[in-house]
């Protein structure tokens, strides 16, 4: 509903908006009757409802197309991108917060909060920027475009090199955010009396660690990264038109830029549809890692 | 009913002790100087950009073919050189900022009102009201917020007012929600029944004692959102869907620098930097305000 009323309640004719100011009475009134917006509002919402219940979201009108299966093909794409910076920000987020953590005040904590904080404020696409021309122009080392390279074999590494800095670029928020919670949890943990009578018995640091310390601090962190996934999904959309990455976030911007609103509502209904399937996932597995919680 | 006292109620417990609340603040704020380091360069950027009118800066969207792309730090005439039209980086920069600034306060600002509003109704009246417009805001929370922010954006037409409207209106549900939160355990306390015990109306009650103690969280909130809607309004005009050419706000400069990286660095870093200057200082006294307003929150 909420993505309907984003394309059909907001002030200004769509149609208008698609075929621009100079366009003719007749020609509005055209795609107006073709889009179906000359029927009342409830009976719109009814039509686009009950298709888009059976898996049709119209045609789009810049590629002719249904665009249900256009907005899928880009989604692999995007889930590739998102699954791996969720990787790259759970390794290094929690290994920077582990590390702050367990050496507290030393230089190591102070550079991880610094790497952290500056993260947090940081735009995700001008750090890509900064990569691309890092990487890329300088040093000519990683490609800045794209997931395949036309002259490439289009293999695994050929697309690995391709999503290392987009991948890189999208987890840093989420390191720094990782890397801030990892270490105030492993602070409060190591302080309590399991981990005290851990080292009384003598048993080595890395395994009071990874053992005691770690699986409790993880609990609010799991929390967060899953939280963070889907925000994935969203924060996505400029790092793939910064890097020209093929997902449904630049086929978004492409999809704008050619007035397509068709395309627009429904790209914005599937990403929707996975941010809150995986919330929703999240949340389940709460009681799965936590037994203390309970659906009722 | 809670006996422990509310961190957020002021001492005297008719949450009229804004003095006292800013003192408290104050004194918290002075004991770290990485929150006051942030308030200083925020300070210090605030009154650079007021006084823009008056530096002596060129004019920002003068076109100078001849000296475009000029390198940072070639010239005096041009100290953070020029774009790729021939145009002052650095007075686009400050004049930009003005707009950066001017929209990641104003979007903030939309969020603050509206969300104080719908949280103090909901949580003080309970029942429908907060049945239904919490409802409501699960829904908006439920969204990704840049989707939602680029769908309606592109819907209403590209543009700095429009942009900063649905930045506004997507930020409403996350006030809404805290101060609700206050509200609901505010309202239980001695003093608010007090105050309903001697007769005093909703109106007054919610006036006088319940918005000043709200004053602390929401100033948290905004300092922190401030500087999260200068970063998605740089986004939106990055993508093309915010400030709209010639006008200049440092989103639509990373834009424009994109396409000259190789030859132009510097007009890329410049805007990068400044974004985080301001987001990291606001987040620096953000963050040393909830110590302030939350010791127990404080960083380990």
């Amino acid at each position: 509903m909420v993505v309907f009323a984003v394309i059909h309640l907001t002030p200004g004719d769509p149609a208008i908006l698609m075929l621009g100011p100079s366009a003719t009475p007749a020609d509005v009134l055209e795609l107006r009757t073709k889009l179906g917006l000359e029927e009342a509002i409830h009976v719109q919402y009814g039509k686009w409802l009950w298709n888009a219940l059976q898996g049709d979201l119209g045609e789009s009108i810049w590629l002719r197309t249904p665009v249900l299966g256009e907005v899928f093909d880009r989604f692999v794409n995007t889930a590739i991108l998102a699954g791996a910076a969720f990787i790259v920000s759970t390794v290094v987020g929690v290994g920077l917060g582990v590390l702050a953590g367990v050496r507290q005040n030393s230089w190591m904590d102070r550079l991880s909060m610094l790497v952290s904080l500056i993260g947090v404020s940081m735009p995700g696409f001008w750090l890509g920027l900064m990569l691309i021309l890092l990487f890329s122009v300088q040093w000519d080392l990683l490609p800045s475009t794209g997931m395949r390279s036309p002259a490439g074999d289009g293999g695994v590494v050929d697309v690995l090199r391709h999503l290392l800095l987009p991948a890189l670029t999208l987890a840093a928020f989420n390191i720094a955010i990782v890397a801030r919670l990892t270490r105030s949890q492993m602070l409060e943990v190591i302080r309590q009396d399991f981990v005290r009578t851990a080292r009384a018995k003598g048993l080595k640091e890395w395994v009071i660690v990874h053992r005691h310390a770690l699986k409790n601090a993880l609990i609010p962190v799991v929390t967060v990264l899953g939280v963070q996934l889907g925000a994935l999904l969203s924060s996505s959309v400029l790092i793939e038109f910064l890097f020209a990455w093929p997902g449904v976030g630049s086929f978004m911007i492409d999809a704008i830029g050619r007035r397509d609103l068709p395309l627009v509502q429904a790209i914005t209904l599937v990403t929707a549809t996975a941010f809150v399937l995986i919330n929703l996932i999240v949340d389940l597995s709460y009681a799965y890692l936590d037994p203390r919680i309970k659906y009722g | 009913m809670s006996t422990q006292a509310h961190p957020l109620a002021s001492r005297d417990g008719r949450g009229s002790g804004r003095e006292g609340f800013l003192q408290i603040f104050w004194a918290s704020l002075r004991q770290n100087p990485l929150a006051l380091a942030g308030l200083f360069v925020l300070t210090a950027l605030i009154v650079t950009l007021l006084l823009a009118p008056v530096l002596p800066l060129r004019e920002p969207d003068a076109l100078k073919p001849a000296v475009r792309l000029t390198a940072w730090f070639s010239t005096t005439a041009y100290p953070l050189g020029t774009d790729e039209l021939g145009r002052d980086v650095l007075s686009r920069l400050v004049w930009g900022g003005r707009v950066s600034l001017w929209a990641g306060i104003a979007s903030a600002g939309i969020s603050m009102g509206f969300g104080l509003v719908i949280g103090v109704a909901a949580g003080y009246t309970g029942k429908w009201t907060d049945l239904l417009s919490m409802r409501v805001i699960d829904i908006l929370l439920a969204f990704p917020p840049l989707i939602l922010a680029i769908a309606v954006v592109a819907s209403l037409g590209p543009g700095l007012r429009n942009a900063v409207i649905v930045l506004g209106v997507i930020g409403i549900p996350i006030y809404a929600r805290v101060v609700r939160g206050v509200v609901l355990s505010l309202k239980e306390y001695p003093f608010v029944e007090a105050a309903r015990a001697v007769g005093a109306s909703d109106v007054r009650i919610v006036t006088r004692h319940v918005l000043p103690n709200i004053l602390g969280p929401i100033i948290v909130l905004f300092t922190l959102d401030v500087g999260q809607k200068i970063v998605f309004m740089a986004g939106l005009s990055f993508i093309g869907l915010g400030t709209q050419p010639p006008t200049a706000d440092w989103g639509a400069m990373l834009a424009a620098s994109k396409s000259y990286i190789t030859s132009a660095p510097h007009a890329a870093t410049a805007p990068g930097i400044a974004i985080l200057i301001v987001v990291l200082s606001l987040n620096l006294l953000g963050d040393g305000l909830r110590d302030a307003l939350d010791p127990r929150l404080a960083r380990g």
